[in-house]
Formats: structure tokens, sequence, C-alpha cells
């Protein structure tokens, strides 16, 4: 079969860059999808993408659908025909369905009972006749941020400019939003005209020559390719940013790195601010030297060619000169500030409005720190520097330099603190208690910077829950369950030996005290329980623990995170021992028959009757006073394992349920107490053992 | 190029793509888009193509002439064209052709920006323009105004005129910008930018400015119950511009300012309404009246 190629290039305005890439792959995506629903065999699919076009080929695409034998079944043979062999009206009625005759019909086999049958040819129809369609493929792509432009009611990342959708060197004619297919292309908006592509294959070249490069790929080695260049001639490092490289990638048609400078004084300003303000700002690639400092150049990335480079980069410095001269004035403003004054400023910030300032969060972060350092048994010096950094954390947000960077809050606070001679700790901490900032950020290192940040965390997410402001779906706008996530993380690799349903309780209390929303305490408190249980769940799905583990430990009756978490490994670890199955089931057995229990938890051994009875309840003794000595969550699970050949005996030999009623008290007394101990390591019959 | 000869090339520029050439209008105003010509304008189905230079006073900014890029009143070259035609960015790129910004010698691009103003009920899609990475325009394709979806969709073009003559005079401070022969922004602007400065941080009187905000908001409802848009939007912009002086002189209290804001929003969603309601009456006569051109 004669196979040929397609092409289809939707032209538009500039799309926003961070939209061009994954637009790219979802036409990829649904390219294929259609040519598998529509049965058109094919080889390669190569994707394409500039600011202003998307493009898909697909390499030998058949020139039909492929022909189809299909078998059809029809009524069974003792109805198709009467036993003299003549054909029945369902049997003609079933051959014309078919558009066939009688003549056609054989019988066959289907689980012993014959039927009649007919071979049916559907002729494929030629591809020609279904790519047309390719329109409402187009069409379909989804963004994240949708408009229209003139009359169109057509919803689209940006307007649609242009189309080519070629077979082979045939137009697949169709119109969309108001455009009419063709083979016509556009070049580069300065350096290019309008171009006709003759065919797939020569689209890349064809675009080309119009300073084009149509492939990401080939751009993106252009560009890296341009940083080595700069980087040998001027013996400079230029560190790729993989976000702001691929984020340039998609600004530029036909890129051109080329270099700029900077005044030297600049390089007093903070690194950070150095390269917020190339990269965040202007999407430059700062430059460093061998050892790793800033040095006063940046180089950019045109969308052109090397002609006027001069020119250029002087635009280019002009610019940064104007960004770096007001940063450089904001930075030495702020250095004249004093933290109270700056603090007085916070009163003026609505944080939420009915949440109320952020003077007043900072009051409460304040309070609820100074709560969680006693409950940690933080030292004085700590609990001091908790209580000034927990004051100070938000200072900076008023600073000028954060009005202008906002990504800097914290960064510029820890410096400013430190210049304006606040301890050591309580600087790292104005800058730590934002951690972790992302999925993937480091806890706070510090036991301030733990806290302060804990504090601050717990405040926002109580006081959201308190006004009604509850993440549901994708909607979740200021980010709790990151934020949440944030708590329990740093809760477990501090080792915080403090239960969540306290931590959470303080940050009640105080919340509550601002008089912030309207909800009952208990209410706060169990809608908060409920939102922090599901964070460690994830947070301990992400681990690799087992479903059924998670249950367990999460539902066990208190102790802290570090126990849950511990508690789980510790399953883990051992679900693969021998007796592991046995080990659960005979604890299990304990804790189940315990639920029979009816309050009374005085145990007499006088009362017991068989050796069994009395050996588990010796063992208990002993694990009674061993339990409080071991500190591990693996000591506690060995302690109990060791029950199992006794918990066994048990209840070999003991009917718990006894006639006696006092008998039957006193078992289910001593059931009850052993469970209490089960239970404090996990709900172990929530563990699934095969 | 000078200032003014930079504003006459592009009112030629506009004026030769079919934009009626309008004057700035005669109240105070933050931005180009507050101006009737582009707020009103923007609603409702009938066509509109207009270009007209702004002042636009941004009390906040105001540094007693002092700052070499902050200024309380800066220019605007402000573009409308409704329905957005299919190739304004070509017309936009002549336009800069035009003021002697040869593309090839220098970078162009078209950078994501979108645009929202929620106090008018306003959202747009489109960009910033940088010239070799410094912003010179906002390009917006506006698809909400004053609460009510734009069909057709308007596109906004809004020059930041020294900006860009900074660009094309080379100059670092904007009050050496030449304006015209002899006159640069300094002897045209300077003292005016001292005073409004004083008088907005110093010696304005945030009593008497809450009592006009109070006054202007209920004319304003006033003049829109007897269905006269546009006497009704003149004291919305009065309430915008003073609730500006006011927040600059920090003489409103957090809790205070989502009020006003509410306020305000509210004023410029009905406004938006009342004018639509209005132009529905008189029987939308522009677009009318293209349609007769069209049978001709």
């Amino acid at each position: 079969m004669i196979k040929q190629d397609i092409l289809l290039e939707i032209g538009l305005e500039e799309m926003p860059a961070r939209f061009v890439t994954q637009s790219m792959n979802q036409l990829g995506e649904k390219v294929r999808k259609f040519l598998t629903e529509q049965n058109i065999e094919h080889g390669d699919v190569q994707l394409y993408s500039t600011p202003r076009r998307l493009a898909v080929i697909v390499k030998d695409a058949a020139e039909a659908q492929a022909d189809v034998n299909e078998e059809a079944k029809g009524p069974a043979k003792k109805i198709a025909q009467s036993e003299d062999g003549e054909w029945s009206k369902a049997a003609i009625g079933f051959a014309k369905g078919q558009g066939m005759s009688v003549d056609d019909i054989f019988f066959k086999e289907v689980n012993g009972v014959e039927y009649a049958h007919v071979n049916k040819f559907v002729k494929g129809r030629q591809t020609a006749e279904l790519l047309p369609a390719l329109k409402d493929v187009a069409l379909s792509l989804t963004f994240g941020k949708n408009m229209r432009w003139g009359s169109s009611e057509i919803r689209y990342v940006r307007p649609i400019k242009w189309v080519i959708a070629l077979f082979g060197k045939e137009v697949i004619p169709f119109e969309m939003a108001g455009v009419q297919s063709g083979n016509e292309t556009k070049g580069h908006r300065f350096l290019g005209t309008t171009a006709s592509v003759a065919d797939a294959s020569s689209y890349q070249e064809t675009l080309k020559k119009q300073f084009v490069i149509a492939s990401p790929d080939e751009r993106r080695s252009m560009i890296l390719e341009g940083l080595k260049t700069l980087e040998q001639e001027n013996s400079w490092i230029i560190p790729v940013d993989e976000s702001l490289l691929e984020e340039v990638n998609n600004l530029v048609e036909y890129p051109t790195a080329l270099a700029g400078s900077f005044n030297e004084e600049f390089l007093a300003l903070p690194e950070e601010v150095l390269i917020t303000s190339m990269k965040e700002h202007q999407r430059y690639f700062p430059v460093k030297n061998a050892e790793g400092t800033l040095l006063p150049y940046f180089v950019t990335v045109r969308n052109g060619n090397n002609h006027a480079m001069v020119k250029v980069a002087r635009g280019n410095e002009k610019v940064l000169r104007a960004r770096l001269a007001d940063a450089d004035f904001f930075y030495k403003e702020d250095q004249k500030a004093d933290i109270d004054d700056l603090l007085k400023k916070l009163e003026k910030i609505v944080y939420h409005e009915k949440i109320g300032t952020l003077s007043e969060k900072v009051a409460r972060i304040r309070r609820i720190a100074s709560a969680l350092g006693v409950l940690t048994n933080a030292s004085e010096d700590v609990k001091a520097s908790t209580d000034r950094a927990a004051q100070i954390c938000k200072f900076d947000l008023v600073t000028l330099m954060v009005y202008e960077f906002p990504e800097l809050q914290g960064v510029m606070g820890e410096k400013y603190a430190r210049q304006k001679g606040e301890k050591e700790e309580v600087a790292v901490a104005v800058n730590e208690h934002y951690k972790p900032r992302f999925a993937e950020d480091t806890v706070p290192s510090t036991e301030t910077g733990a806290l302060v940040s804990l504090a601050d965390k717990l405040d926002t997410i109580t006081a959201c829950f308190a006004v009604g402001i509850i993440p549901t779906g994708s909607q979740d706008p200021y980010a709790l369950r990151r934020q949440a996530a944030g708590v329990v993380q740093t809760m477990m690799e501090h080792e915080w030996n403090v239960p969540l349903a306290d931590v959470i309780q303080v940050a009640v209390e105080e919340v509550l005290k601002d008089n912030i929303g309207g909800k009952e305490a208990d209410t706060l408190h169990e809608e908060l329980t409920a939102f922090f249980a599901l964070r460690v769940k994830h947070i301990l799905q992400e681990k690799g623990i087992r479903y059924d583990i998670i249950d367990a430990v999460l539902a066990k009756n208190s102790g802290t995170l570090k126990e849950t978490d511990e508690a789980a490994s510790v399953l883990m670890k051992h679900k693969e021992d021998a007796g592991f199955k046995e080990t659960m089931e005979a604890l299990s057995r304990v804790v189940n028959i315990s639920k029979k229990a009816e309050g009374n938890r005085d145990v007499d051994p006088a009362l017991f009757e068989n050796e069994a009875e009395k050996q588990l309840y010796s063992a208990y003794a002993a694990l009674e006073s061993a339990w409080q000595q071991v500190d591990s969550m693996n000591a506690r699970y060995e302690l109990l394992a060791r029950l199992k050949p006794m918990i066994e005996q048990y209840f070999e030999n003991t009917m718990v349920m006894a006639e006696d009623e006092k008998v039957k008290q006193n078992r289910l007394a001593f059931m009850s107490r052993l469970a209490a101990y089960i239970l404090e390591f996990a709900d172990v019959p929530a563990v699934m053992v095969k | 190029m000078n200032i003014q000869e930079m504003i006459l090339t592009l009112q030629k520029h506009w004026s030769d793509q079919g934009c009626i050439l309008m004057q700035a209008y005669d109240v105070e105003k933050g931005a180009g888009t507050m101006s009737p010509y582009t707020f009103l304008r923007a609603i409702g189905p009938e066509p509109w193509n207009v270009a007209y230079v702004e002042p636009s006073r941004r009390p906040a900014d105001g540094r007693y002439g002092e700052n070499p890029n902050r200024l309380y009143q800066h220019h605007q070259f402000q573009v409308i064209m409704k329905p957005s035609p299919d190739n304004i960015q070509e017309l936009y790129l002549d336009s800069l052709k035009a003021l002697g910004i040869d593309p090839l010698e220098h970078d162009i691009r078209f950078v994501e920006d979108n645009w929202e103003n929620p106090s008018l009920g306003c959202a747009g899609l489109g960009w910033e323009v940088w010239l070799d990475g410094m912003e010179i325009t906002q390009f917006t394709y506006f698809q909400q105004v004053g609460g009510l979806e734009c069909k057709p969709v308007s596109v906004e073009i809004t020059y930041g005129i020294e900006r860009l003559a900074s660009y094309i005079q080379d100059k670092e401070n904007v009050f050496e910008l030449e304006w015209t022969n002899g006159f640069t922004v300094h002897d045209i602007f300077y003292q005016p930018e001292f005073e409004h400065s004083t008088y907005t941080f110093k010696t304005s009187d945030p009593d008497m400015l809450f009592n006009l905000f109070g006054v202007y908001e209920k004319e304003a409802k006033r003049q829109m119950d007897e269905g006269l848009v546009h006497p009704a939007y003149d004291y919305v912009l009065k309430c915008s511009h003073v609730f500006n002086v006011l927040d600059a002189r920090g003489a409103i209290s957090v809790t205070e300012r989502t009020a006003y804001i509410g306020r305000m929003r509210n004023l410029a969603r009905q406004v938006a309404k009342t004018f639509y309601d209005e132009r529905e009456k008189l029987g939308f006569p522009i677009l009318n009246r293209k349609g007769d051109e069209t049978h001709d």
C-alpha cells in the first residue's frame, strides 16, 4: 500500500512559554489517538513547537484504512434452516442485514452449537477522506488559560493565524476559526517571510530558511552551544537552570545567545538579589567564574540572528542597570530601617479579611511557638531565640526589597536580621521558617527554625479552617495541604516526642482566642485531626509503606508522629519474618475479644483456672514493667511478639466467655489490659496477613 | 525623536488604521484603561477604534521629581480596536518601525502577561512587549469589562510614552527626556511633580477627601438612577482618584481599604450595566450604522 506523510501545523500569536511544550505533547497524543481510532496505520509521530506554532508530522500513513474481513455470527443452525434445508426468515434477515445473501452463509460451531455465519468484507476508507477531522483534533486541545479574540466564539490559547494540513503533497481541506487550511507557513517575524511547505519531509528545512527552528530540542542545543562558546571565549561558568532554559527556549524561534555586562559596584548587592533580577525578571543567565563567584555579566537569548548584537546588548544592559539601581536603592534604604518600625507596619497589612492583620498573625505565631517550646521541652536558650525569631519572622515583608522581589521573602529577612544585630539562630530561623517551601524541599535545620515554622504553618491552617477555607478536590488556594505536610515532615524529622493532637490543641486555642471564625473548639479540632491524618497517610504512602500497615499505625492509640512513623517501618521490616502471620493473628485475637470487655479492668489472678492463663499473665506483667523502659518501637514489637506462644496456649486452654460471670469478667479485663499495649503499638487486626 | 514627534507619529499611524483620534479625558485617572473611551466603549457589540494620549496619575508613585524612573503622572498612548483586527500584531509592529525602531536591530518579543483589575471587574489576556528586555507596551485582549463578557473582543495597546522615549532618546533619567525642541520633561513637569507629591504626602486634607469620596459616590449613584451614565462615570473616576490620594497618604486603614475597593467595584459594575442598557435602548447606533455602510 502507498504510504504518505501527514503534516499539521497550527500557527498562533505568541503562546505563553509555559504552555508550549505541554500543548505540543497534547497535540501529539490526540493525533495518535485519532489515527488509532480511525484504524490508519502509520510510522513515527514527530512533534514540533515554537512560540508561534504547534506541529505534528506522521510518517508513512497508509493511504486507506486496512480492509477488514469480519466474521459475523447469526442465528443457530436449527433456527436458520429447516430440516430439509429451507432457509428461515431469520436467516434471510441476518444475511440481508450484513449486505449479503443466504448463499454466503456457512455454519460454525460455537460452544458446541452450530450457528449461521457470514464472512463480511469491509473496505477501508481513503485516509484523505478521514483527515479533515484533524480540525476537531486541533480544536480539542485544552490549555491552562483560554481566550477569545475578534468576533470569534472559539476559545484557544491565543488567536489562530494559519493552519497547514498536508497529506503527502495534497492539502487536507478544512476551516478552523475562520482560517482555511493550506500549505503556507510563516517564518520568523522579522527575519523570515511566508513560505510554502511542499510536504512533511521538507517542513523543518523550509522553516530553517525562514529563521525558524521548529524542533525544540534543536533550539535547545543551539542555546547550550551558544552558552558554551561564551564560556570558552571568556573563561566563564554559566550555570544552566533547567526551568529557565525551558522557558527561554519557548520564547524564541531562532535563538542567539549574547552577553552583556553591568557595573561592578552592583556586585555588593546580595547574590540572591542579583540572580533574581537577572533570572526572574529578565530571563537572563547569570555568569560566574571558576570559583563560583558571580561576575558582572549576564547572558540573554535573543529571538533573532547575530545582526546588531552590540545594540541589542546595550539595550539589555540599560534595562538591567535600571533594575539593579532600583535594587541598590532598596537595599540601602532597607538597611536604614529599624526592625521595630517595620514590625509596626505589619499592623497595616491584612493577612486575610476574616483572619486579620499580619501583625495579629505574628502575635499568634509567637504564642503558638512558645507553647510548642514547652511541649518539646526546649532549652531556655532555644525558647528565647524562638520567641525573638517568631516576633520578627515577617518583618522583611514590608522592606522595599521584598516588596519588589516577593520571592526573596525570608532570604532578605535573614540577611537584614543579621545586619541589624540579631543573634545567628534568630536570623537563620527568619529564613528557615518558610521551609519546606515546596514539595521536595528540606525541613528547617535548626530547632528554633522548626518551632517558628510549625507555629506559622499551624496558625495558617487552623485560622483558615476556622473561617471555612478548607481544601476540597483541586481547590487549595492557600496550599494548606503542602503546609500540613510540612508540619508532619518537620515533626517526624525533628523526632518530636509530642502527639499531633497536642500540637493541634495549642493552635486551636490560640486561634480561637483571637475570635477568628465562629466554630467550636471541638469541631475545629476534629476537622484538623482528620485533615492532618490524611497528610500523615500520604507521607507514609510516599515512603512506600503498605496500605493496611498505614491504617494500622494511624489507628493506634495516642503516641507521637515519630512513633507512628517508626511503627510503620517496624511492621514493614518484620512482615516477611517467619511467624509474622501467627504473631499478628495471636495479637489480633486479644484485641478482638477485648472489645467485649465492659469497662472493668481489675484483674484478679486468683480467679485464673489454668496454667496458660497464669503464664500469660506473668508474661504480661513482665511486659508491663519493660514497656516504658524501652524507647524504640522495634523493641516494643519484640516485647509483643514474644507473647505469641503464650497467647496461643492461652486460647487453646481458655474459654474467655466462660459460664461463670465472674471468671468471664476477669478474663475480659485481662484481655483488655493486654490489648491496650498492643494498640499502643498498632491496630494489629488491621494488618493483613495471608 | 522627541516625545512630541513620537506622539505625532503614533497618532498618524493609528489614524491611518481608521482610529478616531481623541484627546485625553478631562477627569483624573490612574490609567488609560479607565477613560470612558476604553472602559465604557469596550462594552457591548458596537465597533470602536480609537487612539489617544492619557496622562495617568499614580499618587503613590510621586517622588518629588527626584526619582529617575517614577512619576506622579506619566503618559500612556492608548489604542483600542474593537473587534480586534486579525493583523493587530503587525499593525503594532509597524508603529514601532514608524518610531524608527528597526526590528532587525533589536530583540522584540511578546511575553505572556495577563491583566486583571478586580476592582473594575476587568480581565484580559495578552503580553508585555519587550524591546531588548525592556517592557515598552501592554498588549491585551479584553475578555471581561465591568463584570460583562466582551463580545466582540477589544484589543488594547498601551505604550508607556516615557519608557519608550527613554529608549529612543537613550536617556537614563526621565526628566532629561526631550519633549520638544528646547523643552525637557523637567522643564514642563518638574514643578507639578514636586507639588503634587507634596500635596499627596503632606498637605492634602484626608477629612475633606473622605468627605468628597462619599459625596462623589452618592452623586454617581444618583446620576445612574437617572440613566445618565457619563456623569455617573465621571464621579466614579473622581472616587477612584480621591481613594488613590488617600491610599498614598496612608490614611486608609486596612479594613477600610477592602471596603472602599468594594464600593468602587459596585459602582463600576453598575455603570457598565447601565451603559450597556442605555446603548441597547438607542439600538446600538454605531453597530447599525456600520451595517448600512456595508449595504452601500
